[in-house]
């Protein structure tokens, strides 16, 4: 199991870099997007892998899973998610300025003297 | 009393209530939302004082949120440093609000102003949820076409004969204040907050708000320039997430005092992983603070934002410097088992040689506002190298290097813009061009400026470079720090004379003299209040400087901090500890 989830997380982060790195804007969303979910996954396990045991106190309990882990993911979440959105309209906004979806908005004349 | 007891959280809320209220008042008049965006911004400065003088003594003021215990809740702590950054923030926050509100924004500088376009409409309003709809963005005044609008606020109504229809920076897009106000929340709450995780919280807040005001007024370059900071940022902050889950996983806690007794008593082999995730950690506040090879998105994204902006911008850097000051002394200090000492072998020589390639820029730099941002990459090297040398001088000097150096650079961004209007479609580049309405004015502004930023006498730079190369005497470093910090500085001396020749006397008559607009005083005026602040560093640098002395000694013994947030009495502290442990050991199945 512990392998299982390291590898999902390793091959997440990997394919996340490498599209981080691409040179378009839509790849590098995807990047980022892959890159937070990796980490999402990575904080969840960091209060260790436990099954159907429960995180509150409860008098039938003989073991407790960590709650803090699944409130930081949480928060991690939707932080992501809004940062995600925007950069996904970051990213038309500046396919509509600059004409095309590159990253540094390649082929502007006049850009070059500044 | 009880006002007392909550003023640690105030510096948080303030800037958050103002923003949402603002957000409501956004179809309210303009003027009405500068007012309650200056007295949010003028209400921060006597807070910090408060702060500041109650912190002076050397207490740490604990705030626990919903009186959860310590290591359990999240804890604000105010200490000096925290005082001395809170106030530094608000300080600038004035200055820089004042100058967005009177001064006129151009279009010159950012390439041609493209028309309204669909996609510049949706982009508009980006950050605030509601924005997605923003109606029209024409830079100001009333649109004739446009989509139906949700009701457009008639922003240049109350203004009146004086400000007239020119557009100011505050006008030229929506939400200006909304933005700047929740910035200042990110910021004083990084600067306050005592938790890992809380800080991660509030650096995402403090770089949300400060997309939306970097791309403020759109344009192009803007744009291309926003988008490498935002992703840069986005993958920064997937790091500093990597870096908090792997200290939580060896140690169970994410409170900072509560996380330096745990990684003090980390177990040999836990070692290299507490040790990997602090350096990971090092390099996420290394990009915020734009040190070595992480700074190339710096120059770019400030030479390009709004003048206000980039003023405002001169903290941010600041915020990764602290971040590494405040974590390293808690969790790498003299006695801090794996981690001692753990940025010793990198901070400086980084510091060292981010300072050679930032003034490398700032010779190489082809218009003023670059010129500008390199030399925030000069200043965060002078700081850094300060933070890394690590004895109690050395930290100290770095304090009083702190505020000034931040002032110096705000002013500076707000001169160059003044200037670029001055010098109508040659905007800010260093050609030899037609001179300069107002040019006495600007000139002499200049010239203190440049003094401040070089680091001549009898400025406060002077003194924080002073105050460092004396530190550094006993050294290893020695020879390093004082060639290359005497060397750029030289460096840089000849640098900002160059420019200012260039801007102010290798000029000729102008062929349309009509086409140069004269700065307004009110536009000189945050600039004067800057330069006024750094004078005051100087005239005032004993208690300043013995402050920041304080501050450092501070600093250097984690212990009280780390009393004061879990309580004084150690044995409860480890008796929490093994309860701790047993959870965990108890989750893992």
């Amino acid at each position: 199991m512990e392998a299982l989830i390291a590898v999902v997380i390793g091959v997440l982060t990997a394919g996340g870099v490498f599209l981080a790195l691409r040179g378009q804007t839509f790849p590098v969303v995807l990047g980022l997007t892959l890159l937070s979910y990796a980490v999402n996954l990575f904080l969840f396990i960091m209060g260790r892998l436990a099954i159907g045991v429960p995180p509150v106190i409860s008098a039938a309990a003989e073991a407790y899973t960590d709650p803090l882990p699944q409130a930081l993911v949480l928060t991690a979440i939707v932080i992501s998610f809004g940062m995600t959105a925007f950069v996904i309209v970051l990213a038309l906004k500046a396919r509509g300025e600059l004409g095309n979806d590159h990253v540094d908005g390649l082929q502007h004349e006049e850009d070059r003297n500044r | 009393m009880s006002g007392f007891m909550h003023l640690p959280i105030l510096p948080v809320v303030l800037p958050l209530f103002a923003g949402i209220l603002l957000l409501a008042l956004r179809n309210r008049s303009l003027a009405l939302q500068r007012g309650v965006s200056m007295l949010a911004a003028l209400a921060l400065v006597p807070l910090a004082l408060a702060l500041l003088g109650t912190t002076a003594d050397g207490t740490h003021l604990v705030y626990k949120l919903g009186n959860w215990m310590a290591p359990y809740g999240i804890v604000l702590v105010a200490d000096r440093l925290a005082a001395w950054m809170l106030l530094t923030t608000a300080l600038l926050a004035v200055f820089a609000l004042l100058f967005a509100i009177k001064a006129p924004s151009p279009s010159i500088g950012l390439g041609a102003p493209l028309p309204p376009s669909p996609a510049d409409a949706r982009g508009r309003g980006e950050g605030i949820g509601e924005g997605a709809d923003a109606g029209p963005l024409c830079p100001s005044g009333p649109t004739p076409t446009a989509s139906p609008p949700p009701p457009q606020p008639s922003p240049q109504m109350g203004e009146g004969a004086d400000a007239g229809p020119t557009p100011t920076y505050d006008s030229n897009g929506r939400h200006f204040h909304v933005l700047f106000q929740l910035q200042l929340f990110g910021l004083n709450g990084a600067f306050l907050t005592g938790d890992l995780f809380n800080l991660f919280v509030f650096f995402e807040i403090l770089l949300l708000a400060s997309y939306g005001l970097l791309l403020h007024g759109g344009g192009r370059l803007r744009v291309k320039a926003g988008l490498h900071y935002v992703v840069i940022n986005l993958v920064g902050s997937t790091l500093f997430l990597f870096a908090v889950g792997t200290l939580y996983g060896v140690t169970g806690t994410l409170n900072m005092a509560d996380l330096a007794v745990k990684l003090a008593a980390t177990p040999a082999e836990h070692a290299a992983l507490v040790q990997s995730a602090a350096l990971l950690l090092f390099g996420v506040f290394a990009l915020k603070a734009a040190l070595l090879p992480l700074y190339l998105w710096l120059p770019a994204a400030y030479a390009h934002t709004s003048a206000p902006v980039a003023a405002l911008f001169a903290i941010m850097t600041k915020v990764g410097a602290y971040s590494i000051l405040r974590v390293y002394s808690l969790i790498a200090g003299d006695s801090a088992g794996p981690l001692t000492q753990l940025l010793d072998a990198w901070l400086a020589p980084l510091a060292l040689a981010t300072l050679v390639l930032g003034m490398l820029g700032v010779i190489a730099s082809t218009a003023l506002r670059q010129q500008a941002a390199y030399l925030v990459v000069v200043s965060i090297g002078s700081l850094l190298l300060a933070f890394g040398l690590g004895s109690t001088e050395a930290i100290a000097a770095g304090l009083y290097y702190l505020p000034h150096t931040t002032f110096a650079s705000a002013a500076l961004f707000l001169l160059a813009d003044s200037i670029s209007r001055a010098r109508g479609e040659l905007a800010d580049r260093f050609e030899s061009g037609p001179a300069m309405p107002g040019a006495r004015v600007m000139g002499g502004l200049f010239f203190v400026v440049a003094i401040a930023l070089a680091g001549l006498p009898p400025l406060s730079g002077f003194l924080g470079k002073f105050m460092l190369l004396r530190a550094a005497l006993d050294s290893p470093l020695l020879i390093w720090v004082w060639s290359i910090v005497l060397i750029t500085g030289l460096l840089g001396v000849i640098a900002l004379a160059r420019s200012g020749s260039m801007l102010f006397y290798r000029t000729h008559t102008a062929h349309d003299p009509a086409s140069l607009l004269r700065p307004a005083t009110s536009t000189l005026a945050p600039v004067a209040g800057l330069l006024l602040l750094v004078v005051g560093m100087t005239i005032w640098a004993g208690p300043v400087s013995d402050y920041a002395a304080d501050t450092a000694a501070q600093l250097r013994s984690p212990q009280h901090y780390i009393n004061a947030v879990l309580g004084a009495a150690p044995e409860t502290a480890a008796g929490r500890a093994s309860g701790d442990m047993s959870l965990i050991a108890g989750a893992t199945p």
